[in-house]
Parts: C-alpha cells; structure tokens; sequence
C-alpha cells in the first residue's frame, strides 16, 4: 500500500518540491486558521479555488504527459470502507482543528503556536493510534468495497480525455459561477 | 521582485502554480505531492526513541517503513517555504489563537490548544484510515483521476462542513 518508489529520489528534490509547495500555500492564505473554516463555514471560498485550479492545470498536464509516455500514474488504492469512514473523521478532525496535514507545516513556518503545540502533537498522536489498531482494521473494515487502483476513466472503461476533458469544463464552470455570485 | 513580497495573491495564481509543481514532481520524483505518511512515521520514529526496535515491527510501520524519505523532506521544505514567503512580506507573527476562533470561543490559548490537539488525533486518525490527505488525495489523487481519491476528498468536506456548522452554529 505505501512502498514508495519515490524514497529512492534524490531527496533534495522533495526539499525543493515542498519550499515552493509552501511557498504558494501561504501566499495563497492557506496556511491560516481563519481562511481554512472560513471555506468550511461556505464564507470564504479561497481553499476551493486553489484546490481546482491546481486539479485543473495538474490534470492536464499529468494526463498529457501520460499520454505522450512521459510519466506513469500514482494512485492510491482505495474501498469504500477506507475512503469514505477515513474521510469523515479526517473532515471532523480538519473542522475541529482548521489545518491539514499540509496547511499544518506551512502554519508552522507563518509562526502559529496553536498548530505547533496542539495541533502536530494532536497529528503524532492520531497516527500513532491508527498503527497500534491496525492489525484489526487492516483486514476488515478497510476492505469493505475494495476496489484497488482505479481511476476514473477505468471505472468507466473510456478513453482517459473523455473524462478529462469533462471534469476541466466542470471546474471551469464552477470557479465562473463561484466568481459570479461573488464568492 | 514585487510579487515576492505581496501578503496574499489570487487563488488562481497559487492553484496553477501548485498544479504545474505536480507536473515536475511527477516528471523528476516520479511522486504526487502529499503529506500524511511523514507524520505517521514521524510517530513511529518517536515512540522507537522510547520503545527501542521492537516498534519497527507494528505491521503498519513495516507497511510505511520508518524513514526520513522523500515525503518527509516535502513536509520539512512546507515549513521553509511558508517562512519565507511570510517573512518576505513581513505576514510573519507568533500566534497562540487565531482571531475567527477567538470570535466564538475566547482568548484562551489553553482552550484553543485543547482543542487543536483533541482535532490534531482525528485528522491524523482520519488521514491514516483514508491512506490520505487534502494534498495527497484531495489534490493529487483528484488531478490523477483517482477512484480513491475522489470519495476521500468529498467526504474530508462533507465531514469538515457539518462538523464547523456544529462548533460555530450549534456550540458556540
């Protein structure tokens, strides 16, 4: 499930990636507490923009690059038991707390102590209780739906742009009609 | 050089910019951008200081393994680069308690640290159940087409958006 290929790249790349990668999120106002409820209270729409435009220009690209035989894929394998339960009490505990694993570390660096000495410990110790349950879960509830690696053009057995290229149109329409009920 | 030292700039110039970096993590680390592995083990690393080897054989850090690796140096390089960019337009400021949550619950750093820790062990929770995040899912895995990470990205919200109605609406 989580052998990464990727721990045999040069590390100083995943340094590099993850300067800019935080770079953007502050600049972008999503290191903050209060811009990340505000999109969870459905007043400040600022994390769902950026969250499409990055779907929509990262898609693109990945998928032209796929195609012309650049890259491979890498997915995360999935169930309905894993995504959909994991998914709710992530959403709890990103509503409860106001950042994500991500927006957490760009928190830090913006200097907020909340996210230092509650938040990350809170996180260390989530995880480390998911390990210890692991063995019981591993088997059973996280396999309720399994449906490995698949995306969407698969699931729907078509050519990858006849999903790619209706997803861009979505997000596109919505990012329009956000802007034009000002939100 | 203005750019650099602006406090905020649109969503739409930060999502294409984090939307083109995927690109080049893809091209040179063969790697989606995501964050929560690094943070399981990070707690498996710590409870090894403790505990001694014998932690390394849970079946789930024999999954994740109990590395630095690539992902964790991502994490470390969010750190730097949001302390840049906060420094270079001077947005950078020790705070114990953001101004929306003192707003409905107090100026209490201890009661606003409570609870981060308390919502800190969902996420993290969460995060490890679902095998993502918002970046690892909700970004990568949306832009990749992911059967996974679609399902995980619409219920971190749904969860996320019936849970912040509950503290803001109901609680406080």
């Amino acid at each position: 499930m989580q052998t990464k290929e990727s721990d045999r790249s040069p590390l100083i790349w995943g340094l590099i990636f993850g300067i800019l990668f935080g770079f953007f999120l502050q600049k972008g106002g999503a290191t903050k507490y209060d811009v990340i409820i505000g999109q969870l209270l459905l007043s400040d729409f600022t994390v769902l923009k950026i969250m499409l435009s990055a779907v929509l220009t990262g898609m693109i690209g990945i998928y032209l690059m796929k195609t012309l035989g650049w890259i491979k894929l890498n997915l995360k394998s999935g169930s309905m038991g894993s995504n959909i339960i994991g998914g709710l009490i992530f959403g709890v505990g990103f509503a409860v707390l106001g950042y994500c694993p991500g927006t957490i570390a760009g928190a830090i660096g913006n200097g907020y102590l909340d996210a230092l000495v509650g938040g990350l410990a809170g996180i260390l110790i989530g995880t480390g209780i998911f390990a210890a349950l692991y063995p019981r879960l591993k088997t059973g509830i996280l396999k309720k739906g399994d449906f490995g690696n698949l995306t969407l053009p698969q699931l729907f057995k078509v050519n990858d742009w006849v999903v790619v290229v209706p997803v861009a149109v979505l997000i596109c329409l919505l990012l329009i009609w956000l802007e034009r009920f000002g939100l | 050089m203005e750019l650099l030292t602006e406090v905020r700039w649109t969503p739409y110039a930060v999502g294409i910019g984090i939307g083109i970096l995927s690109w080049f993590s893809f091209l040179i680390s063969r790697e989606p951008i995501s964050c929560s592995t690094s943070f399981a083990r990070a707690s498996g690393g710590i409870e090894r200081l403790f505990r001694g080897k014998k932690v390394e054989l849970k079946p789930y850090y024999q999954e994740i393994k109990l590395v630095v690796g690539w992902q964790g140096m991502l994490v470390l390089g969010i750190i730097i680069g949001s302390l840049i960019s906060a420094l270079l337009s001077g947005d950078f400021h020790w705070q114990w308690v953001p101004s929306l949550w003192a707003s409905a619950f107090g100026n209490s750093p201890v009661l606003r640290v409570i609870i981060a820790l308390i919502g800190g062990v969902f996420l993290g929770f969460g995060a490890r159940w679902a095998g993502g995040c918002t970046s690892g899912h909700g970004i990568s895995g949306t832009l990749q087409l992911a059967v996974s990470s679609w399902i995980s990205a619409i219920c971190f919200f749904i969860g996320g958006i019936l849970m912040t109605q509950f503290l803001f609406k109901v609680i406080a």
